[in-house]
């Protein structure tokens, strides 16, 4: 398969980014933050992605999606990403709906998504930082389980209508058997939900759950056998935040390099200058290559290929670097304005931070694929 | 082609591949004798060097996507990549190494007469001639184009005089593609594109020892060098545009070196066998295992950008001016990739001379990659193309 989008695929580009550009550009972001917006993104925003069909992208014809696959997604989420729409898309109909897929809770599910109805969150982070481990404790308890412990950085979880639980039923943190994956409500008894707003005015839960009860139903695939759907779940969120994360670097980068062909000193647009002509030459280099990766993940992930794991954890590392690097940049290369919470190149500093965190960091990335290379 | 052929092609060609690889020839590259140019003069090759370039180049396959006629395979883009991979699935080494086939050959399918591509390129494709490139001159480095080698009209032929530096492998080589100036009234519009045989009277070369110990450029002199004007490649005074569509090629091609090899990874392989491993299997030196990590990270996003550019180059997307993105970041790459492997080799990696090093190969290796960001236009000339060309900032 040649590495560049299909014509179907570049169809469904510019679709996406005509749509999004113009139903939720920054100034959308803007908004919603200015008026401390409790939801953290606009529910007809969601509405709108579902009749575009959006948000069926990875769930099949057969449940009334659109059957298609990570390369569709990552280019509506580029998009996203180039606009910083605030969107439940990636933790949803992304990352949940790979979670769900082939479980009856698929069938639950899916219609709402489909619809642009139900929102899901993701409760996998123990920690400040994204590890391989998951520890919290789920004890069987009557004909269901009981969940104790603590989860960190669920986006849109106060809203969401079903939270994705990593749990341990058997094991120690690090044993890759022994996780179970539950599907809980955000109004269980004993669940403390708590949301924080972030940096980038994204709402994301810190969630306390003492001894909160579900039943056997509950449990998505089979018990002390989450471990697959956890992975499925882990691969599309990093291969989707790093697409998402090429769109805030681009977007960034587009923003920037505008910025150099108007902005006038010494009675010459700064772009003429050398110093800032390689700056930005190099930046380009960056996102070109974190462009590749992004894209060879998607495709051997849609191809179920063995390699994909790596090319997984490289397109979020790299990504994580180069799109680090393009908000830097742009905020240096703007100059004071740079700096202003009026112009909108603060906006994606933030958000890239944030996205680069998401489901394991440049470092966390580089680490795996050491461990997968054998040093 | 239906998938079905495709699979048909990667079958027989997995078994072609099978019995006419030398076992020898599946081995990494590990110094310079090991690569093979070609050449009029063979003698110097290894048996099964001679053997698997002859047995490619009958088929075209050094050559899998030129056209049949000029002795190319006739391979479609998608039949290309698949020879490719199932060349890399045994590890088989690149059976012709050639400025040939890598940069003269592009140009000539482009700018060539219809004589001079069924004259040169069926010897290239099958390493015949071992071609050199006359670009950079004492005065004439980033600024190419203010090149002074003169050729002066004389009825069917010209008279070439002056002086080209950094000439790769000029004293190896048996003809050369040489810029010369044929006009002073332009100066990019003054410039032809030339072909001649090194053995040409006049013509003469002096390697240049380099900071690795080794002479792979030598100066190159021209004194009162007859070329008869049918080696001309193109119009008259339009040779610039030959120049920097080969320069274009031959960016691609020294970008390539950010790939690495194709057999193993000398430096994963190399820090293991001088740190080990902890009894966690981590790399024991956790700072030398980060920087190692990261430089992965990016050489294997390098890698899958080269496969994507390959890919929109053969289906007309790729950005005229993206092989100097690729050269840039390739170049850059290959010497923080020597920089790692002679951290990771510590006091083995110095030895210049012994056995147990191959001669300093690494070391003189790790001295070599410090042209690549120099050779081909420098990373500052391509940063200029990228910003000038595919950022169109102002000038």
């Amino acid at each position: 398969m040649p590495l560049y989008l299909n014509d179907e695929q570049t169809m469904l580009r510019d679709t996406a980014k005509d749509f999004v550009a113009e139903h939720a550009p920054v100034g959308h972001l803007r908004s919603l933050r200015d008026a401390n917006d409790a939801t953290g993104f606009s529910r007809d925003l969601w509405k709108q992605f579902a009749e575009m069909g959006f948000t069926g992208i990875l769930i099949g014809e057969e449940s009334g999606g659109l059957g298609l696959g990570h390369v569709e997604a990552g280019v509506v989420l580029e998009e996203i990403g180039r606009n910083l729409s605030p969107s439940p898309f990636l933790a949803t109909a992304v990352a949940a709906v790979e979670a769900l897929k082939g479980t009856p809770h698929a069938e639950r599910w899916f219609p709402g998504i489909i619809a642009g109805d139900a929102v899901a969150a993701l409760a996998i982070d123990e920690g400040a930082k994204h590890r391989a481990r998951i520890g919290m404790a789920a004890e069987r308890s009557g004909n269901g389980f009981k969940l104790s412990g603590r989860k960190q950085f669920a986006t849109h979880a106060h809203v969401a209508d079903v939270i994705i639980v990593a749990a341990r039923t058997a094991g120690s943190a690090d044993d890759e058997n022994g996780i179970t994956l539950f599907a809980v409500d955000r109004n269980a008894a004993g669940l403390t939900n708590t949301p924080e707003r972030l940096a980038d005015a994204t709402l994301a839960s810190r969630l306390v759950f003492d001894g909160v009860e579900v039943d056997a139903d509950a449990v998505i695939g089979e018990v002390d056998a989450g471990a697959g759907p956890l992975r499925r779940l882990l691969a599309a969120g990093r291969t989707g935040a790093a697409a998402e994360l090429l769109g805030v670097g681009g977007g960034a980068m587009d923003l920037t390099i505008g910025y150099l062909k108007e902005r006038k000193q010494f009675g010459a647009p700064i772009g003429s200058f050398q110093a800032l002509q390689h700056r930005a030459a190099h930046l380009y280099s960056e996102m070109e290559i974190a462009r590749s990766a992004v894209l060879k993940a998607q495709q051997l992930l849609d191809a179920n290929d063995a390699g994909a794991d790596a090319a997984v954890s490289v397109a979020k590392a790299m990504t994580g670097m180069a799109t680090t690097l393009s908000v830097q940049e742009s905020v240096q290369m703007h100059g004071g304005i740079g700096m202003t919470d009026e112009y909108d190149v603060g906006f994606y500093m933030k958000r890239a931070r944030v996205l680069a965190e998401m489901f394991g960091d440049a470092n966390f990335h580089a680490d795996q694929l050491a461990k997968i290379s054998g040093y | 082609m239906p998938d079905t052929d495709l699979d048909q092609f990667r079958t027989d060609t997995r078994t072609w591949l099978e019995a006419n690889c030398p076992p020898e020839m599946r081995k990494p590259v590990r110094s310079e004798s090991d690569v093979c140019w070609g050449g009029r003069d063979q003698s110097k090759l290894t048996p099964a060097q001679k053997q698997w370039m002859d047995a490619m180049g009958a088929r075209g396959w050094t050559v899998p996507d030129w056209p049949k006629a000029y002795g190319g395979g006739g391979l479609s883009p998608a039949e290309t990549k698949i020879l490719r991979e199932e060349m890399r699935r045994i590890t088989a080494r690149n059976p012709l190494n050639s400025f040939g086939i890598s940069m003269l050959g592009p140009a000539l399918l482009k700018y060539g007469s219809e004589e001079q591509k069924l004259d040169y390129l069926p010897k290239i494709a099958r390493g015949e001639i071992r071609w050199c490139q006359g670009y950079s001159e004492p005065n004439a480095g980033s600024d190419l184009a203010g090149l002074a080698t003169s050729a002066e009209d004389a009825g069917d032929h010209y008279v070439v005089n002056g002086q080209k530096v950094w000439t790769s492998y000029a004293d190896k080589a048996d003809w050369i593609f040489c810029l010369v100036r044929t006009s002073k009234q332009s100066k990019q519009g003054g410039i032809s594109f030339v072909l001649f045989d090194m053995a040409s009277e006049g013509v003469s070369t002096r390697p240049i020892l380099l900071i690795s110990g080794n002479s792979p450029f030598c100066e190159t002199f021209f004194d009162n060098v007859e070329v008869p004007k049918s080696q001309r490649v193109h119009d008259e005074n339009k040779g610039w545009d030959v120049a920097k569509y080969l320069l274009g090629h031959e960016r691609e091609m020294i970008s390539g070196m950010g790939l690495g090899g194709a057999a193993g990874n000398p430096l994963i392989d190399g820090a293991i066998a001088t740190i080990g491993l902890d009894d966690t299997g981590r790399l024991a030196d956790p700072l030398l295992r980060a920087a190692i990590a990261e430089f992965e990270v990016r050489a294997r996003a390098f890698a899958m950008t080269s496969e994507r550019f390959i890919d929109e180059l053969k289906a007309g997307k790729a950005h005229p001016a993206q092989p100097s993105m690729m050269k840039y970041y390739g170049t850059e790459l290959n010497k923080r990739r020597y920089e790692l492997m002679m951290a990771a080799g510590g006091s083995d990696a110095l030895e210049w001379e012994s056995q147990a090093s191959s001669g300093g190969a690494t070391a003189r290796q790790w001295l070599r990659t410090k042209a690549n960001s120099i050779e081909g236009g420098t990373s500052e000339i391509q940063l200029n193309i990228i910003a000038k060309r595919i950022l169109e900032l102002p000038s």
